[in-house]
């Protein structure tokens, strides 16, 4: 599976985003982590295979996510549904 | 070709019809917009930007745009899950607007995935076919707004008639009997 990496001066975290390419809300929580510096990586899911797609879907399940996009996952621990800036921010200390 | 402008007239002109609003924060509509147009050039039709869409028609069905959710969420939230079309409140910037939870049903969203990574090609298409072949052998059926008389034919009565704007309950499901009598 091919992330994107998106290069940031705050590196603390351990920040990837499963994302949708055409959605709204994704591309606000790409741009908070932007506006914020961090340096995060990305996947855009309905760009993926179905094999990759498939992967992604058991991964979100398997950590008690939803599949609802953005997903991310900080420190491979925290795992946030959709845009909740506040929960983004406290995870990433920003 | 479908243009931005194409786009943007279609929902303008159904936000009114519905007395909705288009989301007033100027460039996440565009994003909303462009993600619309994307979807219709890639499946053919213009499936929600903000879910996972299958490719497959039937399957998306329910998240085309205007999706099936749209009004419940409008009701009970102010605007729908990507946020496209919204209240007067909302669009006034009285009620703020945050991410909503999902109302598409599990078992509809696993469809845009539904194949496992082991899965053949071969295994991938029979799958794809079964998924497509199940609502119309097995689960869909028609259904009439008892208000309005409008007939449809899918898995499940739409939340709001598009034609009279009735709730759910005033669908009931048709069922064909058919005569096997002898005619005199």
């Amino acid at each position: 599976m091919r992330t994107t990496k998106v290069p940031g001066e705050n590196n603390k975290h351990r920040v990837l985003m499963y994302a949708l390419s055409t959605c709204g809300w994704c591309k606000r929580a790409k741009r908070l982590l932007r506006d914020n510096s961090i340096e995060y990586e990305y996947i855009d899911v309905d760009l993926c295979s179905m094999e990759d797609r498939e992967r992604i879907r058991r991964d979100i399940l398997s950590r008690g996510g939803r599949l609802s996009y953005p997903t991310i996952i900080v420190d491979d621990t925290i795992l946030i549904t959709s845009f909740q800036e506040d929960r983004i921010r406290e995870a990433l200390e920003i | 070709m479908t243009t931005l402008q194409k786009v943007r007239q279609r929902a303008e002109s159904d936000a009114r019809s519905r007395g909705y609003y288009l989301n007033p924060d100027l460039q996440f509509l565009e994003n909303l917009l462009e993600g619309l147009k994307q979807n219709e050039e890639r499946y053919d039709y213009p499936s929600c930007p903000c879910r996972i869409s299958s490719g497959t028609f039937e399957v998306d069905r329910d998240i085309i745009c205007p999706c099936d959710y749209r009004d419940a969420d409008v009701e009970e939230y102010g605007y729908c899950y990507c946020a496209l079309y919204v209240r007067k409140d909302v669009s006034e910037g009285k009620t703020p607007i945050r991410p909503i939870p999902e109302r598409r049903p599990r078992e509809k969203q696993e469809r845009a995935y539904a194949v496992s990574a082991e899965t053949s090609t071969e295994k991938l298409a029979e799958r794809t076919a079964a998924f497509v072949d199940k609502p119309s052998e097995a689960k869909m059926k028609m259904w009439y707004c008892k208000q309005c008389g409008y007939v449809c034919f899918r898995e499940e009565p739409p939340y709001i008639c598009p034609i009279c704007k009735a709730k759910r309950e005033m669908f009931d499901e048709i069922r064909l009997k058919a005569d096997t009598r002898d005619v005199a």
